[in-house]
């Protein structure tokens, strides 16, 4: 390439950050050897990585910019939209795929078939992809399109968990039959939108629906929309796909699901509520007020207290993540700046802890000696505290950050939540907070309780896990504790999307 | 008052088929255990969303929006594009979901809802049993 | 199927004049009705149809696996191709304009090789998903009918 060309790829990188996981999956398809394709998909995670940052910080110094698409100008043609959220939310999920890959390596080793390998690899390049183009794309048909691609995707990845326990097939079956309704949801409210307003575009669907006014369709329209991905993000009382999926997937899937895919779902939200409809949409304000916040409190004290009674502890950092969603929700429904930078913030600080629980559980998952029935439980666990100490470690560290113990991000998210529902007036939310981090301290203490101060069971081999499972565990935690802190970047970053897309001056 | 609502109907007859397919389809989604039956009702549910974009991209007086080289008023033909790409995706989710059918099966010998929730419950149990 | 004489005739006749529909539906799709998707799916059809009445084992000798299975990413690399041909040519992704020397006709091109790579996607995958389903359990014999 001439250095002409190259100055010119550029500019390409906002489809360039889909179009290269999507073009590496059918080529991973057709490479038959299990480690080459574990290399290729590390490499083009990092490329994904690296554009993803590039974009950030494009976006961050430029202000939002659009790539069209096919040379078509919209509102005729695609629209690639990046915005400050949209870039925090792209580098998050390439952020989390470049972690999750070199741990992958031994865990998928042992938990995956060797010939299924490389289509292992394809389905997790077709989700990767999925999951960017949602973010990237700013034309509301092409969410539906990469909402499924990521979906189905996910959907066979977390079936690939049934060689450790037949209820993965039923978990995954389960999620697919909500995930399709939600996308079905979806897609009805984009219909009904561009009956009344004539097109896709997501910049000419803010300028054209103020227009309107008063009308049944466009409220009907929102009301489609919200439930349709309320069902992807887990919103109470649509979860139940979560914790069964959560917890049968293979390992490393969890993790990179949890940490990824209901993120996703709540930029959405937070890009149809925010810029699609528009702040002052007394509709959407009714919905949001009326019921997004009723549904995210019971979501938090719901999705807290039942994680206390669960035996898996996969499930219990599930139902965790379904209370941490409910905050996420919590922080939207308050229609504020500082409401919606404490919900982006969120958005990835839990990436950073769940992540690291996540993939520290599938430290211990190799130790198949501990697994009762393919799960590790809080039996399971008994006395691993001296046995694997950097893992148990990396998990007391996690748990901190969950329940938002200062020098951690957990404190920060929290922190800036509370001072948001504090400016908003509402004591009583802020008080639901503290108590829901309070829950969170009981089903931390299990853990801790079971790994350090029971004795272990003599006759099961336990040793700690290899150092290229351990090495993105702890990166996660060091993260964890680094942005905790010293959180001025993340905060800033996060304020600045806030304010770009509530239309304020940045 | 009950002719009115038929002279309501009959011109948004469409919409009725809409919203006629999508109740039946989510009926059958929630209340039938038969794992099958649920992806039979799910594209149901679906095909309910194809008529109502198709349906309203008709224009009146329009053909088929080809291209003759002639002046006509042809119908709009985004919608037909974009339900094809939802087809596609139906028809992707339908053979998926049947492949998870068909794994299951294979490992719980049934596909009554039911009677896999259970299956699993009696795992569950012997192993508290056990340990 | 030894004994439904009728079927397997008129199938193994008809079995070229699919294949020929689906290609003439494959490459009409900018004058009528067709496209890709379309396409895919007659095909897979015929195909399907003759495993149908001449059995799975013969229509895997005239059809294999392993080409099926290399069919299925070859579409998408098609398709996903023709975007970074044109980046490398200099005009965005996508954006057939300068596949040819003219504008029409660098569309023209564009719209044709995409779709091929749908249909070619599309039919190996319906092929795919049907020898996946059909050969995990034991083939019917023809006392069972």
């Amino acid at each position: 390439m001439s250095g002409g060309a190259s100055v010119g790829m550029i500019q390409h990188i906002p489809i360039l950050q889909v179009a290269i996981p999507l073009i590496a999956a059918p080529l991973c398809s057709l490479i038959w050897r299990r480690d080459l394709a574990w290399l290729f998909t590390f490499l083009v995670t990092i490329a994904a990585f690296l554009m993803s940052l590039h974009l950030l910080d494009r976006a961050l110094v430029e202000g939002p910019f659009v790539y069209e698409l096919g040379g078509w100008p919209p509102p005729w043609g695609i629209a690639y939209l990046i915005d400050p959220i949209n870039a925090t939310v792209l580098l998050i999920v390439s952020m989390i795929a470049v972690v999750v890959l070199p741990f992958a390596r031994k865990s998928v080793d042992a938990e995956i078939d060797e010939r299924s390998q490389p289509l292992f690899y394809t389905a997790f390049l077709l989700c990767l992809s999925g999951l960017l183009g949602v973010v990237a794309t700013g034309d509301a048909f092409n969410i539906f399109v990469f909402l499924e691609i990521s979906s189905l995707s996910t959907y066979v990845l977390v079936a690939m968990g049934a060689k450790r326990s037949r209820k993965a097939l039923s978990a995954a079956y389960n999620y697919l039959i909500m995930g399709t309704v939600g996308a079905t949801f979806y897609v009805t409210g984009i219909g009904l939108l561009y009956m009344v307003t004539g097109t896709l575009n997501l910049v000419d669907l803010a300028e054209r629906i103020p227009a309107i006014g008063e009308s049944r369709v466009v409220e009907a329209a929102y009301a489609f929309i919200v439930v349709g991905i309320g069902l992807k993000l887990a919103m109470v009382p649509v979860h139940t796909w979560l914790p069964g999926a959560y917890a049968q997937a293979p390992s490393m899937v969890g993790a990179f699901l949890a940490a990824t895919s209901t993120k996703t779902a709540i930029y959405v939200l937070v890009r149809f509520t925010f810029d699609v409809f528009g702040p002052d949409y007394d509709f959407g304000l009714f919905i949001l007020d009326k019921v997004l916040l009723p549904l995210a409190l019971v979501g938090m004290v719901a999705g807290s207290v039942v994680a206390c009674y669960q035996t898996d502890l996969r499930r219990v950092l599930a139902y965790s993540s379904v209370a941490q969603v409910g905050y996420m929700i919590l922080a939207i429904s308050l229609v504020s700046t500082a409401g919606l930078a404490a919900g982006v913030l969120h958005l990835f600080n839990h990436a950073l802890m769940k992540g690291a629980l996540f993939l520290a559980l599938g430290c211990i998952t190799l130790n198949t000696g501990l697994l009762r029935g393919g799960a590790v439980t809080v039996e399971g666990i008994a006395g691993l505290g001296r046995r694997m100490p950097l893992t148990m470690g990396a998990i007391v560290l996690g748990g901190l950050s969950l329940i938002g113990v200062p020098l951690t991000v957990g404190f920060i998210s929290k922190w800036l939540l509370i001072e948001a529902t504090i400016a908003d007036g509402r004591w009583w939310l802020a008080a639901i907070i503290v108590g829901c981090s309070l829950i969170a301290v009981i089903y931390v203490w299990r853990i801790v309780e079971a790994a350090y101060l029971r004795a272990s069971d003599p006759d099961v081999e336990v040793r700690e896990a290899p150092l290229s499972m351990l090495v993105p565990v702890w990166v996660l935690v060091i993260a964890n504790i680094w942005f905790g802190v010293d959180a001025t970047t993340t905060v800033s970053i996060a304020r600045q999307a806030a304010a770009v897309i509530l239309g304020d001056a940045p | 008052m009950e002719s009115s609502l038929l002279e309501f109907l009959i011109p948004r007859l469409n919409y009725v088929a809409v919203v006629l397919l999508m109740m039946i389809g989510l009926y059958v989604v929630i209340s039938r255990g038969n794992l099958v039956k649920k992806i039979v009702g799910l594209n149901l549910f679906q095909t309910s969303v194809f008529i109502l974009y198709i349906s309203v991209g008709k224009v009146e007086g329009g053909t088929a929006p080809i291209l003759t080289g002639q002046p006509e008023v042809f119908s709009n033909p985004l919608p037909h594009v974009l339900i094809l790409t939802a087809i596609v995706v139906g028809v992707a989710t339908t053979s998926v979901g049947l492949a998870l059918v068909v794994r299951i099966r294979e490992a719980y010998d049934t596909i009554e809802e039911d009677e896999i929730e259970d299956a699993d419950e009696a795992a569950d149990a012997a192993l508290e049993v056990k340990s | 199927m030894r004994h439904h004489l009728v079927l397997r005739v008129v199938s193994k006749i008809l079995m070229p004049f699919i294949i020929l529909f689906g290609l003439y539906v494959q490459f009409h799709g900018d004058f009528g009705p067709g496209g890709g998707f379309q396409a895919g799916v007659i095909v897979a059809a015929g195909v399907i149809l003759y495993a149908l009445v001449f059995g799975l084992e013969t229509a895997r000798a005239a059809v294999p696996d392993r080409a099926v299975l290399i069919l299925v990413p070859l579409g998408l690399l098609i398709y996903a191709g023709t975007g970074f041909v044109t980046l490398f040519l200099g005009g965005g992704y996508l954006d057939y304009d300068v596949l040819g020397s003219t504008p029409t006709a660098g569309q023209h091109l564009g719209i044709i090789v995409i779709e091929f790579g749908v249909g070619v996607t599309v039919a190996s995958v319906m092929v795919a998903v049907f020898y996946a389903f059909a050969g995990r359990s034991d083939e019917i014999e023809d006392g069972d009918w």
